[in-house]
Formats: C-alpha cells, sequence, structure tokens
C-alpha cells in the first residue's frame, strides 16, 4: 500500500495511557456486571472493592490522559477521511473522555448514596459525595447502568472503527496506536 | 445581719438537702432513648450498624457503686447493617444464627469506680451459646433527673464465633467489633 498517506505516530505516553485505561476499564466493567448478581459473599465484597478501586483508578489516569492530550497534539486523522466522517470520530472520542468521568463518579455517588465509602486500595479514604439515601442509591444505580451502557455501545463503535480503518480503508489509524507501532519522542 | 443570717440558713438547708439529691439510684432505663450501636472495618471501610431492639434492667447509685449492676438483651434480628442483604446474612448460621440463639446478653459482675463520673464495668457477654468476660468502660452523666450512661468496647468477633466458614477470616470483614452504647436512665424504686 505505497499510496497509504501515513500519519505521525502517536507518543509512548500516549499509547500507554490508552492501553493501561482499555485494560483496566475492560476488568472492571466485566466485575461490574458479574459481581452485582453473586449472592452475598467475602468475594463480592472483595470484587465490590476492587472495582471501585479501578474506577478511582481511571479517573485519576483520565486527569492525566487529558492533561496530556491538551499539552501533545495527536496526530490528525487521514486527509482521505470526510468532514462528516472526522466530525463523528472527534464526538465519539469526546464521548469516551465524557463517560470515563461521568461512569466513576456516577459510581462514586452511588456508593455514597448506598452508604458505603469508597477507601482507595485499602489505603486512601474517598470522601463521600453525597449522604446515606436509599432513593438516590437507587437511581444512580440506574445512571450508572445506563451510562455503561452508552459506553459499550460507542466502544463498540470505537473498536468497529478502527477495524475497518484497517482492513478495508486499510490505513495506518490502528497501527499507529499499536504498542508496537513507532513513537513520536515529544 | 439578717442577710447574713438567710445565707447561712439557706447553706444549711442546701448541706443539707444535696446529699440527698444526689443519693439518686438510677433504675429505670428509657428504651426511646437509649442506643446500642456498632463500627467495624470491611476492607479497611468504615462500617457502622445498630440494633433497634433491646432492654435491660440496671440499678446504679452513684454513692455506692459496689452495689451496681446491669443486665441487657438485645435482640440480634433487629440489627440494622445499613444494606437490607447484610442484615439478612448476619442473621444466617454461620453469622449470628438468630434460630438457635435470637438474642445477646450482658450481666454485669463489679463495677469499680475509676475516677470522676468514670467507671468500669466487668461483665459477661454471652452472644451464640458463648460467654466471655468483658470490661465496659461507662460515663455517666446526670442531666438533672436524667442519667446517661455512655461508652465503648471492642470485642473480636471471631471470639464469639461471629461469621463462620467462608467470612471466618478477617481479611474482608475485621475482627474488631467497636459496641458504642448510650442508655438513659431515671431514678427508680
Amino acid at each position: 500500500m505505497s499510496n497509504t498517506a501515513w500519519t505521525a505516530p502517536y507518543t509512548r505516553t500516549a499509547k500507554s495511557l490508552h492501553w493501561i485505561m482499555a485494560l483496566i476499564i475492560l476488568d472492571v466493567m466485566v466485575m461490574g456486571f458479574y459481581m452485582q448478581d453473586l449472592p452475598l459473599s467475602p468475594e463480592k465484597l472483595q470484587l465490590y472493592s476492587w472495582h471501585k478501586w479501578g474506577g478511582v483508578s481511571v479517573m485519576l489516569l483520565l486527569l492525566i490522559r487529558v492533561s496530556w492530550r491538551l499539552t501533545h497534539r495527536p496526530p490528525a486523522l487521514p486527509w482521505m477521511m470526510s468532514r462528516l466522517q472526522q466530525t463523528v470520530a472527534h464526538i465519539g472520542h469526546l464521548a469516551l473522555y465524557g463517560l470515563m468521568v461521568a461512569i466513576p463518579l456516577s459510581g462514586w455517588m452511588m456508593s455514597s448514596a448506598k452508604g458505603f465509602q469508597t477507601v482507595w486500595f485499602g489505603l486512601v479514604p474517598i470522601p463521600d459525595l453525597l449522604a446515606k439515601d436509599k432513593a438516590w442509591g437507587e437511581l444512580l444505580q440506574t445512571v450508572h447502568l445506563s451510562l455503561n451502557l452508552t459506553f459499550i455501545a460507542i466502544l463498540v463503535a470505537h473498536v468497529g472503527a478502527s477495524l475497518k480503518h484497517h482492513f478495508i480503508d486499510r490505513d495506518d489509524i490502528l497501527t499507529r496506536m499499536l504498542p508496537q507501532g513507532r513513537n513520536r519522542t515529544h | 445581719m439578717k442577710k447574713l443570717f438567710l445565707r447561712l440558713v439557706l447553706i444549711a438547708i442546701v448541706a443539707t438537702v444535696a446529699p440527698a439529691a444526689y443519693a439518686v439510684e438510677y433504675a429505670q432505663i428509657q428504651v426511646s432513648k437509649s442506643s446500642i450501636s456498632f463500627t467495624y472495618k470491611q476492607m479497611n471501610v468504615a462500617m457502622a450498624g445498630k440494633f433497634k431492639k433491646f432492654n435491660g434492667q440496671l440499678r446504679f447509685d452513684p454513692q455506692q457503686v459496689t452495689k451496681a449492676m446491669a443486665s441487657f438483651d438485645i435482640d440480634l434480628n433487629s440489627i440494622d447493617t445499613g444494606a437490607a442483604d447484610a442484615d439478612t446474612e448476619v442473621a444466617g448460621k454461620s453469622w449470628f444464627n438468630t434460630t438457635a440463639f435470637p438474642a445477646a446478653h450482658f450481666e454485669s459482675g463489679s463495677v469499680k469506680a475509676v475516677g470522676g463520673n468514670r467507671y468500669d464495668v466487668a461483665g459477661k457477654l454471652s452472644i451464640k451459646g458463648q460467654t466471655r468476660d468483658i470490661i465496659v468502660p461507662t460515663t455517666l452523666i446526670e442531666q438533672g433527673k436524667v442519667a446517661v450512661f455512655e461508652g465503648s468496647f471492642t470485642i473480636r468477633r471471631g471470639d464469639f464465633s461471629i461469621g463462620e466458614g467462608a467470612w471466618a477470616k478477617f481479611d474482608i470483614v475485621a475482627n474488631d467489633i467497636v459496641v458504642k452504647f448510650r442508655f438513659t436512665a431515671l431514678p427508680g424504686k
């Protein structure tokens, strides 16, 4: 594919943040769906704690990621993408960023409303955002689930789009984010 | 002169009446103004709960501490852990086994004044068929005719087999349980 327009690669930091967060989010999400229907057991309580630790970590990593993103311009999208495609891609990425804050935040609020404080890795107590309130707890549970379903839908589109770029458009959108791909040094 | 005389009479009256007024034996617990709660750690997260139903008797005269006694029954099914599924779980066999052991019981032994308004109440605490000696540090606050006894003590759930089987390890639910109480009592006959 000699006529492929090769775009600039991502920085190693941007790649690392992308993939580390992808792994954590996948773990946390699988745990979240699995743990809720378990009967009360030490394993269930442990999973809930791990899930919450992961969620808080995602929020913190996102903070670093957004700071990096704002100070390091990412490589441009290939010129052959239409304006509409580019806009949709940007909106999609923005939505993923937004949800990566909104989902842990709604979980944190739900946890507070249900009366279970979060202590990050069993070491750092995170302040409760709400007083204990059953109705709020149930409402936030619905919000947390809805946001997750939205995230999954966009995530499917995100992965689908990267595969379409790789196998159909044959551009470097996917490969430039892969860990073994070229890195930008600044 | 007259004023001084009046003052002396007043002092005399106060001096006579005051000890009598303080020599009160508190004996009627006001359950609605009393509470038994507890705190513990779950994977280092501070958790709190309470028992909604309990009753007891006490006799306590600050002037005759050695004659003091207290006896309490706590309805273990009235536990409020803060989460409905946990309330059901702790009633079960591996926790309190409330079908076989519906109540916890405390029976005081000797009471010792340890200075100020503080007392050490020794006694026997029975939960789930097991009895342990405990010492309950108690503070007495007298507010007019009402006395408030409050304090806290720590028990180890493992000592009473509270949480057996999968729950027996203390990595998720800690061994130490802090029990806090506040009893309001009126003078009784």
